[in-house]
């Protein structure tokens, strides 16, 4: 087991990064604002549109954000997972609609495809081209092995990916399929004729996502057929850690909003967080949230130190951070009362994001189970 | 080489070689009787004697009282007691006797006394030679611990006490007592004042120290009785009128808040030969994968797997929280983990303990008094004493209380 740093890693660099992160989101993408942006239709039946605010994003492009995680031979930052992570707890903090999260994802998964166009597509993404994931098949698993998509004699694509991130926002994919060799990686250009992104209609309205259809696509491949499972698992400790990061930041706010409700909010003449009905569970919220952060933190730093348990580290992080998403967002909409349970009420956002949070790469039970499986052995 | 130790200053690496090489060739080896879960639950003499002995050697070592300045009795380092604990608790040692007295007792005493009581009172605290308790529960003040009617009178340079405190563990082998006790009837928080007070020189002279039984069935606290006790007014600590502030020192080190880390050893098994540890959840999946259940093992049942892994979480986060709560920028407030640490600890103890005696299926009726009960009967008896600390030292609901108005900054529950 190699050495961890007792600060998980949060240098003056990392955290000099969150600081600043801080600073432009509350200065650019405060609730009301992205309520205003995302949420300007409450009609079940609307139409599926991605809302985003491509400026902002541009911002944080210039700002350098797609490169913190890239390694410096490849044109990026190189900077540890860690402070990825700390990126991704300020997005969350405010359910911000962006590809960085899927750009970071699909960043760690080509920093072990070891090849010259995964280098190049490394070296796009640290200029500022936002990348996903396409790993899913049509049941939503998240085994690195199963796909929906074959790679056809000619090299492109054929097939289907499901349930694949901020798919209108990104300008490529990072698709694994099958070969009769085993599963390999491959980019895709989002403009590739063959490629037809059908967007998803779906309850967080922070998010888009879509299936992918690909009708011989023309596709580079970042790992060799064979090798892609082999790269998808050894990044997941890190994709773990930054959508448990997201995680901890929705679930703060939801109890930092709900907390300031409870101390203005009177009936029976007394401020709602006077009743321990109310003030227990919140702080139970708070217990739950340091929790997962505390995990996500150590599942990041164990990824960073090259830890053998750094996938045992990384289960533990997403599965305390799935149940705190359920329950953090639970006791948000039902302490805000009424109100909470309204569309103007700015609470549903992160109350839908927690949603998708939870089910994203994995539930809690099935962490659990993932976990069992390393520290108990298979069940008989 | 472990994380701790890469971070280890001159003065610290020097002391953790020092710890191993002195605990290497001083380990006290196996009781010769039986010794409690605990320290709280000691009620056999012999125990507590062996038990001394070995809070005294580890003191004259300088492994207890490390951080505390040489003048009152104390190693005069700087941050060494986290490392003395940590080499303790590696090398299985038996745990610490008088942990009243150093966890709660030493830190009031040296931060709110005289100098001339803390050079009397601390070495031999700090050398478990006394055995501390601590006087505050009352029958009328429980979770509500400033309602304290015990009074003290003023009388010349001396106080008479009269009053009856409650759940006092280790009062029947004390020597002192610290006492919280009301000196102004008309204030409620600012009529309160704090002693220290000789109870075994005074038994059946104004103090008399009568057992309760807990509902396991042990015995290990008691009730105190004070009927017109003299003492002393230099036993008072810090100023009339100012014992709630005192007694917050107290309750700070008490829930591993305060500035003073506290000695404590441990880490032996307490039955020869069965490894059982009642504080962490690996200790379940052995548990687990020796229990029969439905033709196989409980260990491959999910929903015992599931449950084992819940707890395993919790406790993993309570050790990263541990390491998260040391780096300021990676806490939103100062206290936000310290004040969780007495809560999450106690809860998740009950938790583990419950999920055990379920694992044990139909024997874990067995109780301690039969040879056949699994691991002595330890997990039930494990399971009826957590009860003692969830409500223990502020019940865990007042503990939720502190978080949600100090923390959290909600309105007052009072």
């Amino acid at each position: 087991m190699s050495t961890q740093a007792k600060n998980f890693g949060f240098g003056e660099d990392e955290t000099m990064l969150r600081d600043s992160a801080r600073k432009f989101f509350t200065d650019n993408a405060s609730a009301d604002k992205i309520h205003r942006l995302v949420a300007s239709d409450p009609n079940i039946h609307r139409s599926i549109d991605c809302v985003w605010d491509q400026s902002l994003w541009q911002q944080i492009v210039d700002l350098g954000w797609t490169a913190v995680c890239v390694p410096e031979a490849a044109g990026g930052i190189g900077m540890p997972t860690v402070a990825a992570v700390a990126l991704a707890e300020e997005v969350g903090r405010v359910a911000f609609p962006s590809p960085l999260l899927s750009t970071f994802n699909a960043t760690f998964v080509l920093n072990h495809c070891q090849s010259e166009a995964a280098t190049l597509a490394l070296g796009e993404i640290a200029e500022g081209k936002a990348t996903t994931l396409a790993l899913t098949n049509s049941v939503g698993s998240w085994q690195a092995s199963d796909s929906d998509v074959t790679v056809n004699a000619d090299g492109s694509l054929s097939g289907s990916a499901y349930f694949v991130q901020d798919a209108k926002k990104v300008a490529q994919f990072v698709v694994s399929a099958n070969t009769d060799k085993g599963l390999g990686l491959y980019l895709v250009d989002s403009a590739a004729t063959g490629l037809t992104i059908i967007a998803d209609g779906i309850i967080d309205l922070t998010r888009d996502q879509a299936h992918l259809e690909f009708s011989q696509a023309s596709a580079i491949e970042l790992a060799a057929p064979g090798t892609g499972v082999a790269a998808i698992e050894a990044a997941m400790p890190a994709i773990l850690s930054i959508v448990s990061a997201d995680m901890v930041g929705a679930g703060e706010w939801l109890l930092q909003t709900t907390v300031e409700y409870a101390k203005t909010r009177i009936q029976f003449d007394r401020p709602l967080g006077f009743f321990q009905a109310v003030k227990h569970p919140l702080v139970n919220v708070m217990l739950d949230i340091d929790r997962a952060r505390s995990l996500t933190y150590n599942a990041a730093c164990a990824y960073d130190s090259g830890n053998d348990d750094a996938l045992k580290c990384a289960h533990m992080a997403k599965a305390q951070a799935g149940d705190m998403a359920v329950f953090s967002a639970s006791r948000a909409v039902q302490f805000h009362g009424g109100i909470g349970f309204t569309w103007e009420c700015f609470v549903h956002l992160f109350f839908k994001r927690q949603m998708h949070n939870q089910v994203l790469f994995g539930d809690a039970k099935q962490h659990r189970a993932l976990l069992a499986n390393i520290v108990m052995g298979a069940a008989a | 080489m472990s994380d701790a130790q890469k971070k280890d200053t001159a003065e610290q690496a020097e002391f953790r070689a020092y710890c191993q090489d002195w605990l290497a060739a001083n380990h006290p080896g196996r009781p010769p009787v039986k010794i409690p879960q605990g320290a709280l639950e000691l009620s056999d003499p012999d125990a507590l004697a062996w038990l001394k002995i070995w809070q005294k050697s580890a003191y004259d070592a300088g492994l207890i009282g490390c951080d505390y300045p040489v003048e009152v009795g104390g190693g005069g380092k700087t941050n060494c007691q986290a490392i003395a604990n940590a080499e303790m608790q590696r090398a299985k040692t038996p745990y610490l006797p008088n942990i009243i007295g150093m966890g709660m007792a030493a830190p009031t005493v040296f931060f709110h006394a005289q100098d001339e009581v803390k050079q009397e009172l601390l070495p031999k605290l700090l050398s478990g030679e006394h055995i501390w308790c601590q006087g505050f529960s009352e029958p009328g003040a429980g979770s509500d611990l400033a309602n304290q009617q015990t009074f003290a009178a003023r009388d010349g340079d001396n106080w008479v006490i009269n009053g009856h405190k409650v759940w006092t563990s280790l009062a029947h082998f004390a020597d002192w007592m610290i006492l919280l006790c009301r000196t102004d009837k008309d204030d409620k928080y600012n009529g309160l004042s704090y002693f220290v007070v000789p109870i075994k020189e005074a038994l059946d002279k104004g103090v008399t120290v009568r057992p309760l039984i807990k509902l396991t069935g042990e015995t290990g606290f008691n009730e105190v009785l004070f009927d017109d006790f003299v003492i002393e007014d230099r036993y008072r600590l810090d100023e009339v009128g100012k014992g709630w502030a005192v007694a917050m020192t107290t309750l700070a080190h008490e829930r591993g808040a305060g500035p003073l880390v506290t000695p404590s050893s441990g880490g032996m098994s307490l039955e020869e030969g069965k490894s059982v540890s009642t504080n962490n959840p690996l200790s379940l999946i052995d548990l687990a994968k020796n229990q029969p259940r439905d033709g196989k093992t409980a260990a491959d049942n999910d929903v015992i797997r599931d449950d084992i892994m819940k707890l395993l979480i919790r406790r993993e986060a309570m050790v990263q929280n541990g390491r998260r709560a040391a780096v300021p920028e990676l806490t939103d407030h100062p206290m936000r983990i310290a004040l969780q640490g007495k809560l999450v600890a106690t809860e998740l103890n009950q938790d583990m303990a419950e999920l055990a005696y379920q694992i044990e299926g139909m024997a874990s009726s067995l109780y301690v008094n039969d040879d056949s009960a699994p691991m002595g009967g330890q997990w039930p008896l494990s399971y009826m004493n957590s009860f003692g600390v969830t409500i223990a030292a502020g019940a865990n609901e007042v503990q939720r209380n502190i978080l949600g108005e100090r923390v959290l900054g909600l309105p007052k529950s009072k």
